[in-house]
């Protein structure tokens, strides 16, 4: 007792201790993080999680293609504009189809994908997870012997490490459309020249970077949103529903906010 | 009996958010027995049931499985102990996005290497049993509170386990389905022989199927024993809670509470001089839980409810006043006839209970075509003063048992 009030008095009078409690929570947080990501990891590959991961698949990847397509789409268009306008200036309209492509492939692609994916399926999870959470369907899955982290993190993480790489090769495809729409039929530039500029333009070495990045930027996602919802429970600044909405915003925030992070980490390695 | 505890608790303390939810809890469960816990709203019942689960770990104190402390249990030890138990929820806990089948069969796809149709035969015989066949495609939310409960139910008993925790499984039941769940219980407890603790508040029914009670009041037990026992027991807690839950009257039949018997007993024959003679007469229905098997269970507490009431309705109508003494049986007191009276009373109950009764009840059964059941009504009658323990006079009456009235089938006619 004398001991807590002495804790107190220390976090109160002194503020490097109350940002170092922050800082150990944050560590705390981040070791619970990681062992709930391998504790998942390692149960994508019990015998009863293939059918569970296919509807996962469906949901997370494919009811997410047409908002995928359709982001892709424009952000396709709105490259080949900027870019176009861009290079008018230099006469280099000509490496149009190299500087989609690249931008898509290597960063765009991999980075809107994740956070499209984030704000459909990512919310979803974590509401999802929070609701099982408090209406004590997580308890109840323990109580039938049933692994919780096996029957409802696992597959939505194999579902997505399948479904990113996926979306955003079609999220690259299409940007490539939409850049051909703008460059090639709006503004006039050679069909030819955006095609050979894609083709010649992109090496082997930036798909497979691209893809790196949807893996990794998956894993993120499902982690951070099953995570959130997983331990709706332990919330400090708030319970039942409102938890639940807080679970979601902050799984949401989370994920883009790390996503970004770990985009520039991962492209620093890859460079 | 006393070292062989299945379970017990030996000083359990839980804090949560700052409050003593359980304050030095000590209990023993024994194998092969109905325990009811019993406790006002908030006095640590659920808490108590999911220490012994192992969803919450006590602050102080030790939970021991078969005399082995289950907080030192390694983790093979700790499968094989959880795996063991069963718990229904008192919110249900299903899920919402699964239907009554899947939510149903979930335990034993999940946990077992059964093919498809041994899964689908396992939950399709819980599922009529609990009278959910018309269901089984929907969801829990398009169902009332009362069938989501008997989904739960289906479901903690589907891997047929040996230990089962049931968390006000009667909460929200008309009395009919209330009694029918115990009776289910009861019957099954008997059948698979599991052990079986149960947080009711449906007194007197639940005592009829509990062996033990323990009763808990701001996280402390403050009795453990037979139902028996907790007749005699003296605290202001019967006085205010369990005695007010059990009313004047049994909410099944109608009849007199045992308190309300004894009351009547004791006041009725102290105006009577003491070797003056009086009539005890007993009721039973042979093969409660064959019967409750082939009927129903549903079915079953209509036949129990029937035959309450015709008691009170040939026998109230002369001066009787009647209880339930437990699931099949029931004793009435005629302080004004005599034997020979008494068996004519018992004639013309038998020729009505045959006729209108028992028809009644036959008519709304639904049977297969191929199936058939039957069953017994017994009486028996005991002459007695007011000198006698009532407790020696019921057990004349029943030693002069005969069948009084046979139910058959329709197909027998």
């Amino acid at each position: 007792m004398a001991k807590e009030s002495f804790d107190q008095k220390v976090i109160d009078l002194w503020p490097l201790a109350s940002l170092g409690g922050m800082v150990r929570g944050w560590v705390n947080q981040l070791g619970a993080i990681t062992i709930f990501l391998f504790r998942a990891l390692l149960m994508i590959f019990h015998p009863k999680q293939f059918p569970m991961m296919i509807q996962q698949v469906y949901y997370i990847g494919a009811t997410s293609t047409t908002i995928v397509m359709l982001v892709a789409l424009f952000t396709g268009m709105v490259l080949g504009l900027q870019l176009h306008h861009a290079l008018a200036k230099f006469g280099s309209q000509g490496v149009l189809g190299t500087t989609i492509a690249l931008s898509l492939v290597r960063e765009m692609g991999p980075v809107l994908t994740a956070i499209m994916i984030t704000a459909r399926a990512g919310s979803s999870m974590a509401t999802e997870v929070g609701i099982q959470r408090i209406s004590e369907q997580i308890d109840a899955l323990s109580t039938m012997h049933i692994d919780p982290v096996r029957y409802l993190v696992s597959p939505r993480l194999a579902a997505s490490i399948i479904s990113f790489p996926l979306l955003t090769a079609v999220f690259d495809l299409i940007g490539m459309v939409g850049g051909y729409i703008t460059g090639v039929v709006l503004l006039g530039l050679n069909a030819g020249t955006y095609l050979h500029g894609i083709q010649s333009g992109l090496e082997l070495e930036d798909i497979t970077s691209g893809f790196v990045k949807a893996v990794v930027f998956s894993i993120i996602v499902s982690t951070i949103c099953c995570f959130q919802g997983y331990f709706t429970h332990m919330r400090k600044d708030g319970y039942g529903a409102k938890a639940v909405g807080l679970s979601t915003t902050s799984a949401v925030v989370l994920s883009c906010v790390v996503i970004l992070i770990a985009d520039y980490v991962v492209t620093s390695f890859l460079l | 009996m006393e070292n062989n505890a299945l379970i017990e608790m030996k000083d359990v303390t839980k804090r949560l958010g700052g409050r003593t939810i359980l304050d030095h809890v000590s209990l023993k469960i024994y194998q092969g027995q109905v325990t009811t816990i019993i406790g006002k709203s908030g006095t640590g019942k659920s808490v108590l049931l999911k220490h012994i689960i192992g969803l919450l770990r006590p602050d102080e104190g030790t939970i021991l499985f078969n005399g082995k402390p289950i907080d030192k249990m390694i983790r093979r030890e700790w499968d094989q102990y959880t795996s063991r138990i069963s718990y229904m929820f008192q919110n249900n806990a299903l899920f919402d996005s699964l239907t009554v089948f899947e939510n149903v069969a979930l335990p034993l796809q999940q946990t077992t290497r059964l093919g498809k149709r041994e899964i689908e035969r396992r939950v399709m015989a819980r599922i009529e049993q609990t009278e959910l066949a018309e269901v089984t495609r929907r969801h829990p939310s398009e169902l009332s509170g009362g069938m989501q409960k008997r989904v739960a139910l289906a479901r903690a008993l589907v891997t047929d386990p040996e230990i089962v925790l049931f968390d006000e499984p009667t909460t929200g039941q008309d009395v009919i389905r209330r009694n029918a769940i115990l009776s289910m219980i009861a019957q099954y407890q008997k059948k698979l022989g599991f052990t079986a603790i149960l947080i009711s508040h449906e007194i007197p029914d639940v005592f009829f199927i509990s062996n033990r009670i323990i009763i808990i009041d701001d996280g402390q037990i403050i009795f453990q024993g037979t139902p028996e026992e907790l007749e005699n027991f003296d605290h202001p807690f019967v006085d205010e809670f369990i005695q007010s839950l059990e009313g004047l009257q049994e909410h099944l039949t109608g009849l007199h509470s045992k308190r309300n018997f004894k009351v009547r007993y004791q006041s009725t024959l102290s105006r009577k001089h003491p070797h003056e003679k009086f009539i005890a007469a007993t009721f039973s229905i042979d093969d409660l839980d064959v019967l409750g098997q082939n009927l129903g269970h549903r079915m079953t507490q209509q036949v129990i409810k029937a035959l309450g009431e015709y008691i009170n309705k040939h026998f109230g109508s002369v001066g009787g006043f009647s209880t339930r003494l437990g699931r099949d049986r029931f004793v009435t007191v005629l302080p004004f006839s005599d034997i020979a009276e008494a068996e004519h009373i018992l004639k013309d109950f038998v020729d009505d209970l045959r006729e209108h009764g028992l028809a009644a009840i036959g008519q709304d059964v639904q049977m297969p075509a191929d199936s058939c059941f039957e069953f017994n009504i017994s009486a028996g009658l005991a002459e007695g003063t007011s000198a006698d323990e009532i407790e020696s006079i019921i057990a004349s009456a029943e030693s002069q048992r005969k069948t009084i009235a046979q139910f058959q089938c329709p197909m027998r006619g």
